[in-house]
């Protein structure tokens, strides 16, 4: 029993995403109530929730990489989509200058990625780990200009991935009923899973970002973690690129995982992680990346003009921030306190201490009064 | 005029979840009194002040000031009432002038009259005594001169009341005489002042009466002059003082000419440090004596290559070795406790169990991870071992008192079984019971054959635990004292005649 409390205890900063996740189900299901109809196309599983773990795909990917770097380095990468699309271009060039596109391929070119994207993460890395740079301030490097060094790669307007299995990736493979994205995230996830069981990223991450002086002396070097974070985002960036390009069949440098980055930081900060880095929840920020990816389709769900979404969101946001800022959360737990003695006294009037909480008060108000 | 009760805290009841803090504390404070309030950590001084300033709600009791019954919402209520507050750290804004530092947020007009305000603090400075200019630059004072100034800051709009938590902890002794002057002419002028401290000596040097908390409940309150030391400690720590008289220190082994457990030669550091050599026997307690800002930290940070080494050889057990990083020194069973528990101690937001496998979990490597269950027995292990005071392994290490946090970071260390611990002021601002725990537990792993280097700014404690003392003046090694017999004498006369 105490275990479990405990247990309990440390889902507690799980409430806020879950709760949102809970209200944006309601609202849908005033809204109709198919909501959870799932139906079979082509033999794979389409409806509103398969649509939600399709589309938040490579938020979720990246939410958790900005969930590391916001928890070491006290700070956010806002050039995630940037290295996605440039590490995505250089996935689509080997793809396409191979010649017949075997799964041999597929996978070379998204290894290939990956090293782009654990180089970009090594320059950002340099800059905030070794020359002090403010994480936003150096990531804000890539965030302008890498675009431009996407195009470059592709040397022309958006090419084209036409082939077999880069649609498979993207869509669905025959024969299995859930879309490939989805299997895909699912596998990152696992993996993320066991590197945080088998290492110990998560006790070097969370004492970095506490308290970097102690850290060092307990033989914790904050440099190399710190930088340690920024390469396991750039890989992040790689896979999310990966995923993004295979969706859409091309490579669009221009808005391919276009202000991602936005979507991300305020996954981080949904999932109950705070965004002045020490101890984090990469569940939570998996659940919030879910919970905006699903705020997203609510508000399109409701009609409400395309144009008007941000706005929309923008308030949804701030109602959220207000309501789980400490400020808050401290009066409700007054109030709740407050609440709990009010009952447990009336309890004790009612049942004259047959319940056993309501023994304990006693004793301890009949201690007072003596 | 001397008995006139200005404060009085009758019947104070304060629970937190799970604890309860206060239970049925009076306190009394009287007009042109200086009022110690003592205890050991957690007996509930600091949640009494909390109440009496206003940041906590009292569950139960009352409170008078002057006759009338008060309740204070919010801190600005109380500060209103004329209770001035002094912390520990100081509060002030380095970078604005000392006069800027003493009205800042007290105007009542939107424009600040410049030359007014410099003269009044000029004024005031000047029958505190503070040697301080109103404009000079705040940052350019002293620390006790900082200090003053914040008293300066409390005392300013008519406070009745001021509390003073630990202002002496930064402090050494010719600062500490200068801000006891500043009390007493406080208190000629009917202010009365409520003085916390782990100090002692001090409370014996300045205060009129003392009140004994312990474990949240009012043990009594005291004339300080019919209270003899030794009772006073019995009364904070609730037992008889008898293991406390106990300790007494190893002899210096004799074999002095075998090889050393760690030996350093022109050792120094990039925190200033003058080259300096230093070797410790197996089973050997020495110190590092000499004022604040003799070098003492310095010299054992340099050991410990907690700041950059930049030059010198270091041998363990009379063989070479390399020692630029703290993971270094830790692998050749180098453990090393830092004075700055909350800056480089702990971890605040981790749990007690995270805090406690670190060191160990480092030196084991990234890629090989403790069981949660050899953690957990690591964890139950020790704070059985060493009586750590926390509800549960789980709970993040910030909300345990200063003496169990430092008793986690000894145990942090303990459990990856150094051949050679440092300690750099582990007794710092915690209590006396748990100060004495500390020595027994220092002198007991000597025994077992530890090297320990203790340092402390108390000398007695010093003189009480290390068999040789080493002597720091102007961050240079000045002599070396060892033997059954060392006295306070001997070390101060050879700090005095030491250096150039």
């Amino acid at each position: 029993m105490p275990r479990l409390k405990t247990r309990l205890n440390n889902l507690s900063h799980l409430f806020l995403p879950l709760s949102v996740l809970v209200i944006l189900i309601i609202i849908n299901l005033i809204k109709g109530a198919d909501y959870f109809r799932i139906t079979m196309v082509n033999g794979a599983f389409y409806g509103n929730i398969p649509n939600i773990l399709f589309g938040a795909s490579e938020l979720v990917i990246l939410s958790i990489g900005m969930t590391l770097v916001t928890a070491a380095s006290r700070g956010q990468d806002i050039s995630i989509g940037e290295s996605g699309a440039i590490s995505s271009a250089i996935f689509v060039q080997y793809v396409l200058n191979a010649g017949e596109v075997t799964l041999w391929t597929i996978l070379v070119g998204f290894l290939i990625s990956c090293v782009a994207g654990l180089v970009i993460g090594a320059f950002n890395g340099t800059l905030v780990s070794f020359f002090n740079v403010q994480p936003m301030v150096a990531t804000l490097i890539l965030f302008l200009g890498g675009r431009s060094i996407a195009f470059i790669i592709d040397g022309k307007v958006s090419p084209i991935l036409a082939n077999e299995i880069s649609n498979r990736i993207g869509t669905v493979i025959p024969g299995v009923p859930i879309q490939t994205p989805i299997i895909l995230t699912v596998v990152f996830i696992a993996v993320v899973a066991v590197v945080l069981k088998t290492t110990n990223l998560r006790l070097y991450v969370e004492a970095v970002g506490i308290n970097p002086s102690a850290a060092r002396l307990n033989g914790i070097n904050p440099k190399k973690i710190i930088f340690l974070t920024f390469l396991l985002m750039g890989v992040c960036s790689a896979v999310a690129g990966f995923i993004a390009v295979n969706k859409a069949g091309r490579h669009d440098s221009v808005n391919l995982l276009k202000f991602i980055m936005m979507d991300a930081i305020l996954a981080v900060a949904l999932g109950g992680n705070s965004l002045a880095g020490g101890k984090f929840s990469i569940t939570g920020s998996i659940i919030g990346a879910y919970t905006i990816e699903m705020l997203n389709r609510t508000l399109l769900r409701l009609e409400v003009n395309p144009e008007a979404i941000k706005a929309f969101k923008a308030v949804f946001i701030i109602v959220l921030m207000v309501v789980a800022s400490p400020v808050v959360r401290i009066f409700f737990k007054k109030v709740l306190d407050k609440a709990r003695t009010i009952v447990a006294r009336y309890s004790v009037r009612q049942t004259g201490g047959i319940n056993k909480g309501a023994v304990s008060i006693t004793d301890t108000t009949g201690k007072k009064g003596e | 005029m001397q008995s006139e009760i200005i404060l009085k805290m009758e019947g104070i009841d304060k629970s937190f979840p799970g604890v309860r803090a206060l239970h049925n504390v009076d306190f009394t404070l009287r007009k042109g009194e200086i009022h110690a309030l003592m205890g050991e950590n957690g007996a509930g001084k600091s949640t009494l002040i909390k109440i009496l300033t206003g940041v906590y709600q009292k569950d139960a009791g009352q409170i008078f000031i002057e006759g009338r019954p008060v309740y204070f919402k919010s801190p600005q209520e109380a500060q209103n009432m004329g209770i001035g507050t002094v912390f520990q750290e100081i509060a002030l804004c380095p970078n604005l002038t000392v006069a800027e530092n003493i009205f800042i947020g007290r105007g009542r007009d939107n424009f600040i009259k410049w030359k007014q305000m410099n003269a009044k603090a000029a004024e005031m400075l000047n029958s505190l005594g503070i040697p301080a200019s109103p404009t000079q630059e705040l940052a350019s004072c002293s620390i006790a001169v900082q200090q003053m100034i914040a008293i300066a800051r409390a005392v300013d709009m008519d406070c009745k009341i001021l509390i003073l938590d630990e202002p002496t902890s930064s402090l050494d002794e010719d600062e500490v005489q200068k801000l006891f002057a500043l009390m007493r002419q406080l208190k000629a002028r009917g202010v009365g002042i409520i003085f916390i401290t782990h100090f002692i000596d001090e409370v014996y040097a300045i205060s009129d009466r003392i009140t004994v908390l312990r474990n949240g409940e009012l043990i009594g309150e005291y004339h300080t002059s019919a209270l003899p030391q030794i009772e006073l400690i019995s009364k904070m720590m609730g037992k008889a003082l008898s293991d406390v008289s106990a300790i007494k220190k190893h002899e210096l082994p004799k074999s002095d000419d075998s090889v050393p457990v760690f030996e350093a030669r022109a050792l120094s550091s990039a925190a200033g440090v003058r080259p300096f050599n230093f070797k410790i026997q197996k089973g050997e307690v020495n110190g590092f004596a000499g004022l604040l800002g003799s070098g003492r930290s310095e010299s054992v940070r340099a050991i410990f290559a907690a700041d950059k080494v930049t030059g010198g050889e270091v041998k363990i057990n009379g063989r070479r070795v390399k020692i630029k990083t703290p993971l270094q020194a830790m692998k050749q069973g180098i453990g090393y406790l830092p004075e700055d528990r909350k800056g480089d101690g702990i971890i605040d937001e981790l749990s007690v169990r995270d805090n406690l496998i670190l060191a160990l979990q480092v030196m084991k490597g990234f890629f090989r991870p403790l069981s949660r269950k050899q953690a957990e027995e690591f964890t139950d292990q020790f704070i059985q071992k060493l009586d750590i005071k926390t509800p549960s392994p789980n709970t993040p290490i910030k909300s345990l008192s200063g003496g169990n946090q430092q008793k986690v970071i000894l145990a942090r260390w303990l459990l990856t079984q150094p051949m050679y611990l440092i300690l750099d002021e582990p007794t710092r601002g915690i209590d006396v019971g748990t100060k004495v725990e500390i020595q027994k537990l220092v002198l007991k792993l000597a025994a077992d054959g530890m090297s320990i280097t203790f340092i402390s700014s108390e000398i007695d404690e010093m003189l009480r635990v290390c068999a040789r003392l080493i002597v720091m003046k102007d961050r240079e090694i000045v002599g070396e004292l060892s033997g059954m017999n060392l006295t306070e004498q001997d070390v101060m006369h050879m700090i005095a005649q030491g250096g150039k």
